[in-house]
């Protein structure tokens, strides 16, 4: 329920400074505009202002195909596409029954953990970078390359992948795929020792993190917080538990929680699970099964008259696909329930009395990608 | 809790369903229950969905609205982190001057989301404590682009 304090909304009292961090801004790493309130150095409140990179693709994929909406959801939240698109494709195989071939399967899972690895790296040496350290994120790029270097390979591109489609995945793995990646398990399990000793344990870093953007769990549950951002905070919310999608359900995995809910909580969260992803393609890669990799599918796809939802866990958080179709060959109305968005309208009550310092802090910890945001 | 534990307490719970036309209705055709109910019911429901202790409805993943072309629908999802059982609520509103409680003051992620399909759909939110265009930029208002019949010639390609 709403405070007192948060229902003003007339700041414009003798003595406050209001300041504009963004549209350009090099913390934001991209469009963001935050318009702050500012007594001294204390933050009264933050206001996003949003849009600055809205292309409305929701309106775009109403007169796109199933086939071909897919694709433009990659360009909504850039460093989790596999996810994105897993998601799309997860829905409208929900409506059109079709059932994914075992080999697709653990294709899937391969890619999205080692997407969510590249993700949480580049958030890893962002965040330092922002807090003030660079060196991490030369360190981060080195083990993004690689992982980068194997998408190549087997997909074509490096950020926009494209690769699954309804019904599996668009092509077989390259025939280097296994090897490659068994190269990376030992190079990133030593590094990742490294980027443990080099930021995590650095009492710089603590002291710039620890207590800083507190959100309890209540708070991170109406504020519709999801993925790291509310595990941080105690919230058992990973989708690949609760709701368990392709072989999920096979693998041995924790679900991480920290029950501080700063910004060390949210960052240790992220640290922790880069371990788990890693657990998850080594119980993978020399047991993915033989077979096809898609399965059959009409040249155009109909889903049926009806409401289909799926959720899925991108490295942000939880990524909704709501399709309600009419029976045509395009969708009625799509809905992309995008992570990015809930977790930003968190900011302003994270940030709520901390110093003007600390906001830098905060939005890193929330590892907003502005694409994911405005869509 | 399963879908049809959910469907007996919530027939228990609310007069909509027991009275002899019922103002309500029960889909269970989806994956999810959903519930259609009217617009002078739906403040008194979702404030029992999120106190009831025995709903407990207390996240909110998903606020959208549907243009039918002729009434719009607006679209909640919502699970409970206790039990886990999600729930879909619709409520029709008139396409010309659609009106609806905000639920901001319940769930507060609703704030942003009500703020978005305010400036796409023109839904208008009472006692919505921020209704300001949020994606769009100045000089949007009351354009409604998401609706089905938006034209502009300019920046909009019609395959």
């Amino acid at each position: 329920m709403y405070r007192e304090t948060d229902i003003v909304q007339d700041t414009s009292i003798e003595g406050d400074l209001i300041i504009n961090v963004g549209p350009q801004h090099p913390s934001t790493h991209g469009v963001l505009h935050l318009v702050i309130t500012l007594n001294g150095e204390t933050i009264k409140k933050i206001e996003p202002h949003l849009g600055y990179i809205h292309r409305s693709i929701e309106k775009m994929c109403e007169s796109l195909s199933y086939r071909q909406f897919i694709y433009v959801t990659s360009k909504m939240d850039y460093l989790s596409s596999h996810i994105n698109n897993h998601g799309c494709a997860l829905c409208i195989e929900n409506g059109l029954q079709i059932e994914v071939p075992p080999r697709a399967q653990a294709i899937r899972v391969l890619m999205d953990e080692l997407t969510r690895m590249a993700s949480h790296q580049l958030w890893w040496g962002a965040n330092a970078m922002d807090i003030g350290a660079l060196t991490p994120f030369f360190h981060a790029f080195r083990e993004r390359e690689m992982i980068n270097d194997i998408f190549e390979e087997t997909c074509g591109t490096r950020l926009t992948m494209n690769y699954m489609v309804p019904g599996g995945v668009m092509a077989d793995l390259h025939p280097n795929f296994q090897k490659r990646v068994k190269e990376f398990i030992p190079h990133f399990k030593s590094k990742i020792v490294e980027y443990d000793e080099l930021l995590t344990d650095n009492i710089i870093f603590q002291n710039r993190t620890k207590g800083i953007g507190i959100i309890s769990k209540e708070d991170a549950i109406s504020y519709g917080c999801t993925g790291p951002v509310a595990r941080g905070s105690g919230v058992y919310c990973d989708v690949r538990k609760l709701n368990p999608y392709e072989i999920y359900s096979q693998l041995k995995f924790d679900e991480i929680i920290e029950t501080g809910g700063d910004c060390f909580a949210r960052y240790m969260v992220r640290m922790r699970e880069m371990k788990q992803s890693l657990s998850i393609i080594e119980q993978l890669i020399d047991v993915i099964p033989e077979g096809d990799f898609q399965a059959k599918t009409k040249a155009v796809l109909k889903l049926p008259k009806g409401e289909f939802y799926s959720q899925i866990e991108t490295a942000r958080g939880e990524f909704g696909v709501y399709i309600v179709s009419e029976g045509g060959t395009t969708p009625y109305r799509i809905k992309f329930r995008s992570p990015g968005f809930s977790n930003l309208s968190a900011l302003d009550f994270m940030a709520r009395g901390s110093k003007i310092g600390d906001l830098i802090a905060i939005m890193g910890s929330l590892d907003l990608v502005i694409p994911d945001i405005d869509r | 809790m399963t879908k049809e534990d959910l469907k007996i307490k919530l027939i228990e719970l609310f007069p909509q369903f027991t009275t002899e036309i019922p103002s309500a209705t029960i889909d269970e055709s989806g994956t999810w229950l959903k519930m259609n109910i009217s617009k002078e019911d739906f403040l008194n429901v979702v404030t029992q969905l999120k106190t009831n202790l025995s709903f407990h409805f207390d996240f909110l993943f998903c606020l959208t609205c549907i243009d039918w072309k002729t009434h719009l629908t607006m679209v909640y999802h919502f699970t409970s982190t206790t039990h886990r059982q999600p729930l879909v609520l619709q409520i029709t509103l008139d396409r010309e001057h659609p009106e609806i409680e905000t639920v901001s003051s319940i769930w507060r992620t609703a704030e942003f989301h009500e703020r978005e399909v305010y400036e796409m759909f023109g839904v208008n939110f009472l006692h919505h404590p921020d209704l300001r265009l949020l994606i769009l930029p100045d000089g949007w208002e009351n354009k409604r682009p998401m609706l089905k019949d938006f034209e502009d010639p300019i920046n909009m390609i019609k395959l």
